[in-house]
């Protein structure tokens, strides 16, 4: 266990040295901290004066090794944008980021394991064939459209009301199509403070609407590929002699599937799961952006759109470190959980 | 050398096609209905999308031919529409019709190009990772995790952004469809490696490469003309979700203004240029794309899981 931990750590920390050398090149080949600090007007040699005074002359292993150990401190300059430490404006945005995220871990989660396990238990079921249909259509659809579609249909409202109005459903869902401005699209509105640069949108109803449709929209792309994994498990784990063994015992079918299959299909789940935090993050640039949703995501593309060098070497080292982190706490989960798996590794 | 091989080739085999008519790919895809439509689709979109030229009503990219008075035109079943323009027309006044036949025309090129990319790299060092093994392997497939973990959209937006500070907005907009393959090829070619690495592993102990290493033959030639045609059912179902993975990448990118510029557009840049309209009700000009954009990924993405039933190759999990 301890020749594991330690050798993920040294993979983790081997990972972090990778980035910061990635974010270094960066700063190195694009920003020219001397051209964002002075006036035109300054001359040459003022200009190399002050090159050499900040040490932007010295040799290349040496202004890594300080850039390493500011990193290290969590110092990476100031945002060109706001003009404050990128560090700080990181932390304002991260809240919002991991609000949403986790908002949409919770649908997922609580949607894809019923769903995923109803559908391995009965493969035959219309209802089954139809959550399988609608996850392949879920899948080939981009997280920008199906936000898009879901402000057209539930913020923006449609002029025409495609349900039949005679039936009850029908015209609650025209009703609900319809609407002007039935759910809130855009920002957080007005986000109750916590502490620090935590603000909360989970205290109130009025917060949690303004979550509704991103949350859904962030869950969507996700929602598929759990399911069919959910189920793709499932229906291996249910055909193994164990389940058969059960079976003939006599134990009731949904202890068996709950209590014995259930755990054993989510094994791989977690590893999975653990890989598409990775993946969330990266879809949360395409939610915030359509939503204007003031995430780290959204700021990562302004800092982009506006060339804000040292806040995108900020946001990619902080989202490396979430990376790293998440990967090595699922290897460890997945370790612990799973008893069968050798945790120092098996010479293959 | 040709001559011996073919001399120890014994009976005639049977013709490519007399071989591909018995096949049970083909007999398979004879009794699947959704296989079929998908196929006939998605025919129908490349042909529609390559003759877009020929097809399109006007040349979205022929500022002559756009009426800047026509903007914003409604399709033909809403009141308000014009018979000239039958899926209505955008903010500049591009007919919508012709758009979509030339963005489609776009992110397919970019999208089966960005694939090529991906299984040249992808296969090449699952290959050398897998068949040589040790440090190249390690150090491969060390890169491969580390590029996958951080999912491979993000490694696209990364560098797009990057390429994009480099070269300029112009500049990167001259280029965009080269620099768009680059980008997305070298984002996901870990999927093809990994996939080709676990195939190669399991084919290299088998006799027939013992035998060609007998033969004195060159690791390239075993590599390349021995090992690889044995692990072309994998690639084969990899590459039909990757040309999905790379169409919704590149839609992705350009819809974050990392991609295919308004001038020139793709499904994703369409999307993006209508979306600043949604709020004034025009839903059409990027809801029309994006229907567009979600049936060419499906029908490849059914495609996808039909040949995989089919082929049912060990595939590399995780």
């Amino acid at each position: 266990m301890i020749a594991f931990l330690v050798k993920r750590l040294f993979h983790a920390l081997l990972v972090m040295f990778v980035i910061s050398v990635i974010a270094f090149a960066i700063q190195e080949s694009l920003g020219d901290p001397i051209q964002q600090m002075v006036g035109q007007s300054v001359p040459e040699s003022e200009r190399e004066e002050l090159r050499e005074r900040l040490g932007l002359n010295d040799p290349f292993l040496v202004q890594y090794l300080r850039f390493a150990v500011n990193a290290a401190q969590l110092d990476f300059g100031y945002s060109y944008i706001f003009n404050q430490p990128t560090t700080e404006v990181i932390l304002r945005h991260l809240p919002a980021t991991l609000e949403l995220v986790a908002a949409s871990t919770f649908l997922i989660i609580v949607l894809s394991v019923p769903i995923g396990v109803y559908s391995a238990i009965k493969p035959r079921a219309w209802l089954s064939r139809f959550f399988m249909g609608v996850s392949i259509v879920g899948i080939s659809i981009p997280v920008f459209l199906t936000a898009i579609v879901l402000i057209q249909l539930f913020a923006i409202g449609m002029t025409w009301a495609p349900f039949p109005a005679d039936t009850t459903w029908g015209s609650w869902l025209n009703d609900l199509i319809t609407t002007e401005g039935g759910m809130p699209a855009y920002g957080r509105g007005d986000p109750l403070h916590v502490f620090g640069t935590w603000y909360t949108n989970f205290a109130s109803l009025k917060g949690l609407t303004y979550l509704v449709l991103p949350a859904i929209s962030l869950a969507s792309i996700m929602l598929p590929l759990f399911i069919r994994l959910i189920r793709a498990e499932m229906l291996e784990v249910l055909q193994s002699e164990y389940v058969k063994f059960a079976r003939a015992k006599g134990i009731r079918l949904r202890r068996i599937y709950f209590l014995h299959a259930l755990k054993n299909t989510m094994l791989p789940v977690i590893t999975v799961g653990g890989v598409q935090i990775g993946t969330l993050v990266a879809y949360t640039i395409l939610t915030e952006t359509v939503f204007q949703w003031p995430g780290m995501g959204l700021m990562f593309l302004n800092a982009i759109n506006r060339s804000d060098i040292p806040l995108i070497i900020t946001y990619l080292m902080i989202v490396g470190l979430i990376f790293v982190i998440t990967n090595t706490l699922v290897d460890l989960i997945y370790g612990l959980v799973n008893p069968t798996v050798k945790l120092t590794g098996n010479p293959a | 050398m040709n001559t011996t091989t073919s001399s120890i080739e014994g009976p005639p085999t049977a013709s490519r096609w007399e071989r591909f008519r018995d096949s049970y790919l083909l007999y398979s895809f004879k009794r699947d209905l959704i296989a079929q439509i998908s196929l006939l689709v998605f025919v129908l979109m490349v042909v529609a999308a390559v003759l877009a030229p020929w097809l399109a009503p006007m040349n979205p990219y022929d500022l002559a031919q756009i009426d800047i008075l026509a903007s914003e035109l409604p399709p033909f079943w809403i009141s308000g529409s014009e018979d000239a323009y039958v899926l209505g027309t955008d903010a500049q006044g591009r007919d919508m019709l012709s758009t979509i036949l030339y963005g489609a025309r776009v992110s397919l090129i970019i999208g089966f190009g960005a694939v090529a990319l991906q299984a040249i790299l992808g296969v090449s060092f699952g290959l050398l990772a897998g068949y040589l093994g040790g440090r190249i392997d390690a150090f491969l497939m060390r890169l491969a995790d580390i590029q996958l973990s951080f999912s491979t959209l993000m490694v696209a937006i990364v560098v797009g952004a990057l390429v994009k500070a480099i070269f300029g907005g112009a500049t990167f907009s001259a280029y965009a469809v080269p620099l768009l393959v680059l980008i997305i090829g070298l984002a996901e070619w870990p999927q093809y490696a990994r996939t080709v690495r676990a195939s190669v592993l399991a084919e290299k102990n088998k006799e027939y490469v013992d035998a060609a290493r007998t033969m004195g033959l060159s690791s390239r030639r075993i590599m390349f003309r021995h090992i690889l045609p044995n692990t072309l059912s994998p690639i084969f179902v990899i590459s039909t979700v990757q040309v999905a993975n790379a169409i919704i990448s590149e839609a992705a990118l350009s819809f974050l203004g990392l991609g295919m510029p308004e001038t020139h557009p793709s499904l994703g840049s369409l999307i993006k240029s209508g979306f600043d309209y949604l709020q004034s009700g025009s839903w059409w000009i990027t809801l029309m794309p994006g229907a567009v954009l979600v049936l060419l990924v499906l029908v490849i993405n059914l495609l996808g899981d039909w040949l995989r039933d089919v082929l049912n190759p060990r595939l590399y999990k995780g």
